[in-house]
């Protein structure tokens, strides 16, 4: 009985217990409560991938109203590993946020962040679970919502205009977004994708549904902050409380990324959007751009935190790479690097955060010195950074292979060359806090420094041990991969 | 089952590496002697063929893989690892030992390797330890020169790298066999493999990087980097034509900036550009009698050349002076230290009843046999400039010459040992050269004392050393020009030197200015652009966020419309 409904539990939990966290005045309870919650979550993703790997896409219709007047929720092997995505990230940024939360946020403000993080948490779960256009829209306006409220409460003043601008970027992705699906209800008048996806070939060639593919398009690109307009990201990132940058950074944009895949392989189809609307090429220019561009933007910036958003934004690009081929290789590489990059950047940005609370910075020239004053954390940044440049044993390697292969299958091997080469950029942006943590001289203040506590660098060594087991043994995740890329493109070949 | 002979050989010693700095010193020192051992017996429990297999993506690695010529390296490293962590006991810098002990355990697990995977692993590992070991130096131009290295084998790793994947997408295999530099991918892989044996147009990393490590340090380093490529080398493209032409190159250029060259270690520095010219002319040749020749020279060489450092390492050492013209008349006060420094300047020249003489001689008969005439002649030619840079100016310049008025004692008891330890296995070697014939790749059927062979080398040593001699005012009058440095500068002064210097440095800071201009200019254009205030970094006003949303919608939209 529970089992069958783990794909309602696994949003409503989490929906349910987000106003608790407001109601309870103490800050401990309320964190305990988000703690709870957060396990909860990973341990009903499991089980949910479990159910998945076992007996393949589950379908389950809302209230048991039958599909085309209920909502249905849909989970197949794409959607089950971004669900464990997002609940692995949770579980283990809630641990850390404690002392985070403490120390870089206002003591009135700590049941508005957990309430939020719920919230937020909601509604990434249910963008993946839903197989209904509209809902989709609902869930991500309570996502957007929540992340704008949770960068706002950074600690700098900065972070109100970053969540501002956020919030006016998001708003009008969500409404371009809104509009597409708008026009597609118009031109097939369902809202459930499966049958959006049946009705959609009769009237593909029309005006209407090429201008709705135009929206979705560009409404989905700001969401997931695709070069140019990726313009939104450093900000929100820098500004927003540590263990915020780490979750959104390791999830909000990695479900955008699913939204354009369930976009523009199950809804349009590949057919639709890859060979009669080009999108293939035009993404790939920009997955390029922002690969380079802001790989060299990174290279130049002095705040790390602002350094690893333009990283994200060109390790998105990757993502983008593999997915714009359009082959079950190119895709599946694409999620795979989804995975690992939501690994490493959390990683990174939990590392930081522990930076921050002990030096109060994450300027480079304030970090001389450091890794003898936080060898453990520094270390963690180290094993993390390896991992971004693709070096063999980590994470990153595995996930830059499959798009290396992808790309010479395909015959593209300039785009070979620029996954290697770039990966040169990342080692020099990631060399400058190496070099100023190792090799600079301590400052005067630097003896007062202490190691980051153990309730913050736990979590990051998980997600870094993470990064090290998928090095060695990638066999699990790239199987998931492959399935939840064939599982998309197999609707797609309908 | 895992038995013993899955543990792949390098392992223990990356593992030990790591537990050295939480250890205190007694314990250090039995692991830093005690996992080389260790490390050699495991080396020769590996048999034949595949012994530990793992799934990796979608291919099959196999990291122990072993057959002779695997083990024949395996074992030198091993040794090697041993004597070097001996001369090293004593000093106290703990990251130095755990650098050296890393390196040595990836060149072990490099020889092992049977797929390209795990190479690369081995292969980077290598390189970041070898640059953690320069560093270790702690000094301002160590860490220069480290940083130098770090760039070049990086990016000689990217090469080797995009080659692999060029590789296996042609191929669909990952296994590491022979190969022909005959399409884009195995160029690269052989480009990547040449980078770390020194060859050209990036010779000059080895000169640069290995002399700023510390005395104990660039034991180490000459033996690990350039060996390891070798053997892949040897694996990987035996018979390679243009092998013969690089190979060729490097001999010569050791030979001519050793002898402009003043710093003790940097002559040996640019002599091991030369040995491992000789053993890549070797591989190029590629026959049997080629291969074993090369094989066998890697092994003496790790040995005498290590001899040859330890020699200058302990001057070095107990000096704190580098450079020739500091040093001299050293014998009368390091006896042990100047005897085993011309037992490996001996070994190096190749004289009869040292391990030069019985491996290197197989290369040059191997270019005979295949009547390659020109070959022979200048791999002769080479064998006396060899006599010239090493055999006697290292020895010569710093141990006799003038008396310097230095009277350091020789080295602390665990340096001597080393050097005897390494000074007995050059003569032992040379004298019963049959054991090292036995674990040859190929069976040897060469016999290195024949009285014609014995006869004219010596009389090629012997002309080529009166010829020193006979130079030897020659060569001090260039050297009297560093020598009296300060009188020139006194008397000569600005007027003829600051002339000289003015016109030159004038030209070369016209090229200079040209040069740094146009990467200033590149440099300022990315800055301008992706600098912090550039406009692809910067924060946009809301409205220009929004306009570029509009403009890429209204593309789309466009584009799609029609």
């Amino acid at each position: 009985m529970l089992l069958s409904n783990l794909p309602a539990l696994q949003v409503v939990i989490p929906l349910v217990s987000a106003p608790v966290c407001l109601l309870l005045r103490n800050p401990r309870h309320a964190w305990a409560c988000a703690l709870i919650i957060s396990w909860l979550v990973l341990a009903m993703a499991l089980l949910l991938l479990q159910q998945v790997y076992t007996l393949g896409t589950i379908s389950y219709a809302i209230g048991a109203w039958a599909t085309p007047w209920g909502i249905e929720y849909r989970i197949d092997m794409a959607g089950a590993l971004m669900i464990l995505i997002i609940a692995t990230v949770g579980a283990v940024t809630m641990p850390y946020a404690w002392r985070n939360i403490q120390h870089e946020l206002h003591r009135k403000h700590t049941g508005v962040y957990y309430t939020c993080y719920l919230l937020c948490l909601t509604g990434l779960l249910g963008i993946v679970v839903t197989g209904d256009a509209f809902n989709l829209f609902v869930f991500l306006e309570i996502s957007s919502l929540s992340s704008y409220v949770l960068i706002s409460l950074g600690p700098s003043r900065r972070a109100l205009t970053a969540a501002y601008q956020y919030l006016v970027m998001g708003t009008i992705g969500a409404t371009f977004i809104l509009i597409g699906i708008g026009l597609l209800y118009m031109m097939t008048g369902t809202l459930n994708m499966q049958d959006i996806s049946q009705r959609l070939p009769e009237v593909a060639d029309t005006r209407t549904i090429r201008v709705a593919f135009a929206f979705v398009t560009v409404g989905v690109s700001i969401k997931l902050a695709l070069f140019p307009l990726h313009i939104w990201l450093p900000n929100a990132y820098t500004y927003a409380p540590s263990v915020v940058s780490a979750f959104m950074a390791a999830t909000a944009t990695k479900v955008g990324v699913y939204v354009l895949l369930r976009f523009f392989f199950t809804l349009f189809g590949l057919q639709f959007s890859f060979n009669a609307m080009h999108v293939g090429e035009i993404l790939m220019l920009l997955a390029v751009a922002a690969i380079l561009i802001a790989s060299l933007v990174a290279i130049f910036q002095d705040n790390v935190k602002r350094m690893l958003a333009y990283s994200s934004v060109a390790q998105i690009g990757y993502i983008i790479l593999g997915i714009s081929l359009a082959t079950t290789a190119g895709v599946s590489a694409g999620m795979l690097h989804l995975f690992n990059h939501a690994m490493i950047k959390g990683a990174l940005f939990m590392a930081m955060g522990c930076i921050f609370l002990r030096l109060g910075s994450v300027e480079i020239h304030n970090m001389h010195g450091l890794a003898r004053q936080m060898p453990w954390t520094m270390a963690a940044f180290v094993a993390g950074g390896l991992s971004l440049i693709g070096v063999p044993l980590t994470a990153g390697f595995i996930s830059k292979w499959y798009l290396v292969n992808a790309a010479l299958t395909d015959g593209y091997w300039p785009l070979a060359v620029l996954i290697l080469v770039s990966s040169l950029l990342a080692l020099i942006y990631i060399w400058r806090v190496v070099e100023a943590a190792y090799f600079h001289l301590p400052g005067a203040d630097m003896h007062k420094v202490r190691e980051a506590p153990a309730s913050m660098l736990i979590p990051t060594w998980l997600l870094i041990g993470v990064n090290l087991y998928v090095g060695l043994d990638a066999g699990l995740i790239t199987n998931i991969a492959q399935q939840g890329a064939a599982s998309l493109l197999g609707q797609a070949l309908q | 089952m895992i038995g013993i002979s899955a543990v792949p050989p390098g392992l223990p010693l990356i593992l030990g590496a790591l537990l050295l700095p939480l250890l205190g010193p007694r314990a250090r020192a039995v692991l830093v002697l005690g996992l080389p051992l260790l490390v050699l017996a495991l080396v020769w429990q590996v048999p034949d063929g595949t012994s530990l297999r793992l799934a990796f993506l979608d291919y099959e690695l196999a990291p122990v893989t072993g057959d002779r010529l695997s083990r024949l390296f395996g074992t030198v490293f091993a040794i090697m690892a041993f004597a070097g962590g001996l001369f090293a006991l004593n000093r106290s810098r703990v990251v130095e030992l755990v650098a050296a002990l890393t390196g040595a355990g990836s060149a072990i697990g490099l020889t092992f390797a049977g797929d390209l995977f795990t190479l690369i692993v081995f292969w980077e590992l290598l390189a970041l330890s070898s640059t953690l070991l320069v560093w270790s130096a702690m000094t301002d131009r160590s860490y220069g020169a480290g940083m130098r290295y770090l760039i070049i084998h990086l990016l000689g790793g990217v090469i080797l790298m995009a080659g692999v994947i060029g590789h296996v997408a042609d191929t669909g295999s990952v296994v590491f066999t022979a190969m022909l530099p005959d399409s884009p991918a195995h160029w690269l892989i052989l480009a990547g493999f040449l980078v770390n044996a020194g060859a050209p147009p990036v010779s000059a990393w080895l000169p640069d990087a290995y002399p700023e490590a510390s005395p104990t340090g660039m034991v180490f380093l000459s033996a690990f980097t350039t060996k390891s490529a070798i053997y892949v080398l040897l694996r990987g493209f035996p018979g390679a034509e243009i092998l013969i032409a690089i190979g060729l190159y490097m001999i010569f250029y050791g030979i001519v900036y050793a002898l402009l060259e003043n710093d003790m270690r940097r002559i040996l520095a640019y002599s091991i550009v030369n040995q491992v010219g000789f053993m890549i002319c070797g591989i190029g040749i590629g026959t049997e009698m080629a291969l074993n020749g090369t094989a066998a020279h890697a092994f003496t060489h790790i040995i005498y050349k290590a001899l040859l450092l330890m020699s200058a390492g302990s001057v070095l050492y107990m000096t704190g002076k580098r450079k020739c013209t500091d040093l001299g008349g050293l014998f009368r006060s390091m006896p042990l230290t100047t005897v085993c420094g011309i037992i490996g300047a001996l070994s190096i020249s190749t004289f009869p009843l040292t391990s030069g003489f019985i491996s290197k001689s197989m290369i040059s008969q191997a270019a005979a046999d295949q009547q390659m005439a020109i070959l022979w002649f200048l791999l002769t030619a080479g064998t006396a400039g060899v006599l010239l840079h090493a055999g006697i100016k290292f020895p010569w310049f710093v141990f006799f010459q003038k008396d310097s008025g230095l009277r350091p004692p020789d080295p602390p008891l665990n340096m001597r040992m080393a050097m005897i330890l390494f000074a007995f296995l050059c003569i032992a070697l040379g004298v019963w050269p049959a054991p090292l014939y036995a674990i040859l790749p190929y069976p040897v059927d060469y016999v290195p004392y024949t009285y014609a062979h014995v006869v004219a080398k010596l009389q090629l040593l012997l002309f080529s050393g009166l010829a020193f001699f006979i130079m030897l005012p020659y060569l001090k009058r260039t050297l009297t020009i560093t020598l009296d440095w300060d009188w020139f500068y006194r008397w000569l002064g600005p007027r003829a030197i600051g002339q000289a210097t003015r016109v030159v440095s004038r030209w070369h800071a016209h090229r200079r200015i040209d040069v740094l201009r146009h990467l200033g200019h590149l440099f300022g254009t990315l800055f301008l652009y992706h600098g912090p205030q550039g406009i692809l970094a910067r924060t946009w006003a809301t409205g220009s966020m929004v306009l570029w949303v509009v403009i890429l919608l209204g593309i789309y939209l466009i584009a799609y419309y029609y």
